[in-house]
């Protein structure tokens, strides 16, 4: 037994500072994201979410030349980049979708001009790389309080709108209906949003971050139609994921085709398109058996 | 600007606008701009994954934006649309990070598959996208009619046995065979602004198909050419020009019909 769990964990893993950090920051992102994300997923807004994580790479390149800490910069173009997809956006979801589209191609522009800039002026590439890929295993002591402390504000939003945001996510012309200003709630959605993925794009990088926001929240949403186990079971999917991942990484280090490691992200997004690919075989039989009606979710709240 | 060198940088962006905008214009009207952003990027994996293995990075890229862009359409059957091509999109973008992780290719090759590079086409790409373009617009041609109606009327298009799973199997197809002739030589990220904003554009101001594919075009058009010459005259890269110009276009276009009540 003990020569399978050193085969498993490598010695040293659980000596390691960068792992610890690691584990620790990877949780607090995995479980704000999964929060956030069953949200996401309820209100079809995943290519937003995605877009705000690809967009993170303006924060971050703006960050990296202007010499200003990569946390307010990724956050700060997550809260802009947020409001100005939801104001240029509409009620229909085709539209909203070309909007978010809009937005995007036009920032992902000026990132490219930005990276450009990052590059002639340090006459380092590998920038691009980082700001793209990120690294768990690159966190620097000093993110780790104020990542806890932007999760606690996107949770403590969350907890605020709870109720509002399910009813005008399930049923947009009930909450209206019953005096919900839709409009207003959606941008402060769209802001937290902006503000988690931001927090997760810095940690774990652009790549990773959307895949945290949506993957196991969609899987969870497939297990129970309950929010918030489904919140509850997103976060904990995220957690295992991220710490698997980690340990896969770590492990990889000796392993071919070069020993430099396999990213950390490649392992954290198979974990979770993997749990999305087993739980649709639940979500089926679990679909048959059940049918409810929006109202019916609401009731069950 | 007009030096013998630029000449074929000329003639492949035009070929790619023009494809861009013509495909595009579906992409809107069936509001599929995820779709248009995931299957680049998953070309963009191929692409990485090519070049470590030492085929042609074409092959690369034709494998991964279609199979890709097949992945979406079979998955999204079963679950949401959107949940399901957030994933595959994360997922070809962590396959990429782990074959760039392999290889020991430069961060300039890296940025130019994303952003764009080009000044740097050789004849022999011109010829190899004018065949991929045509390909394009052969099976735009071919499958125009189902197409437009299944895009605007799916339940009719039900009604008349158009089978809506091949419609989208068809649609993606297009998507990706656009993308692996884009990728190349504009970049994912410059090949997504063109599909999306002058398209987009071109719907806000007409609802009638053919002069909004027509307008899409020239709109792209000119956002290239533009760019091609800012991009050479200023030295900033092309991508920037490319979709701050199409979103510009959105913007004027939404303007415009909203003073004139079009």
């Amino acid at each position: 037994m003990p020569g399978f769990l050193q085969a498993v964990f490598e010695p040293g893993f659980f000596a390691s500072g960068p792992v610890h950090a690691a584990l620790l920051t990877g949780a607090v992102v995995a479980l704000i994201s999964g929060a956030v994300g069953v949200f996401t997923v309820l209100r079809s807004q995943s290519f937003a979410g995605h877009s705000l994580a690809d967009l993170g790479t303006l924060g971050g390149s703006g960050a990296f030349l202007f010499g200003i800490g990569p946390l307010w910069g990724f956050i700060s173009a997550g809260i802009a980049v947020g409001g100005a997809m939801d104001l240029a956006g509409s009620e229909r979801r085709s539209a909203r979708d070309v909007s978010t589209g809009i937005v995007l191609g036009a920032v992902l522009g000026l990132s490219a001009l930005l990276l450009y800039f990052d590059t002639t002026s340090s006459s380092t590439t590998g920038v691009t790389i980082t700001v793209l890929f990120g690294s768990l295993f690159a966190i620097s002591g000093y993110t780790l309080p104020a990542t806890v402390s932007f999760a606690v504000l996107g949770l403590g939003l969350l907890t605020l709108l709870y109720r509002p945001l399910l009813l005008s996510s399930v049923s947009p012309d009930l909450a209206a209906a019953r005096g919900v200003r839709i409009r207003l709630l959606g941008l402060i959605f769209m802001i937290t949003m902006g503000i988690t993925v931001a927090l997760a794009s810095l940690i774990v990088g652009t790549i990773l971050s959307p895949a945290l926001l949506i993957g196991p929240a969609a899987t969870a949403l497939r297990l129970t139609r309950r929010p918030m186990a489904a919140m509850a079971i997103a976060g904990a999917l995220g957690t295992v994921a991220t710490w698997l991942g980690v340990l896969l990484a770590y492990d990889s280090y000796h392993w071919p085709p070069v020993g430099n490691g396999w990213p950390v992200s490649f392992f954290v997004i198979t974990l979770i398109f993997a749990a999305y690919l087993g739980s649709g075989v639940r979500f089926r039989r679990a679909a048959q058996a059940t049918r409810r009606t929006p109202h019916e979710v609401i009731e069950a709240v | 600007m007009f030096a013998p060198f630029m000449t074929d940088t000329w003639i492949t962006a035009s070929i790619v606008a023009v494809i861009a905008a013509l495909v595009g214009f579906f992409v809107v009207l069936r509001g599929a701009a995820f779709t248009a952003h995931a299957v680049p990027n998953a070309a963009f994996a191929g692409a990485a994954g090519a070049s470590l293995v030492g085929v042609s990075s074409l092959a690369g890229l034709g494998v991964f934006s279609v199979g890709g862009a097949l992945l979406i359409g079979l998955l999204s059957r079963k679950g949401r649309h959107d949940a399901v091509t957030a994933l595959i999109v994360a997922f070809m973008l962590g396959l990429g990070a782990l074959f760039l992780s392999w290889s020991t290719e430069y961060a300039p090759e890296i940025y130019s598959l994303l952003f764009g590079e080009v000044l740097g086409i050789s004849a022999n790409d011109v010829g190899l996208t004018a065949i991929l373009a045509l390909a394009c617009l052969v099976v735009l041609a071919a499958s125009y009619r189902p197409l437009m109606l299944s895009s605007t009327l799916p339940e009719v298009a039900e009604a008349r046995g158009i089978s809506s799973l091949r419609i989208d199997l068809l649609f993606l197809t297009l998507l990706a065979l656009a993308a692996t002739m884009a990728v190349p030589v504009v970049g994912a990220l410059l090949m997504f602004s063109l599909m999306v904003g002058p398209p987009a554009a071109a719907r806000a101001v007409t609802k009638h198909p053919a002069p909004a594919m027509t307008l899409a075009v020239v709109l792209a058009l000119v956002t290239v050419w533009i760019a091609i010459a800012a991009s050479y005259q200023t030295n900033w890269p092309i991508g920037f020009f490319v979709g701050v110009g199409s979103a510009a276009w959105y913007l004027v276009a939404r303007v415009s019909a909203a003073l004139f009540h079009l």
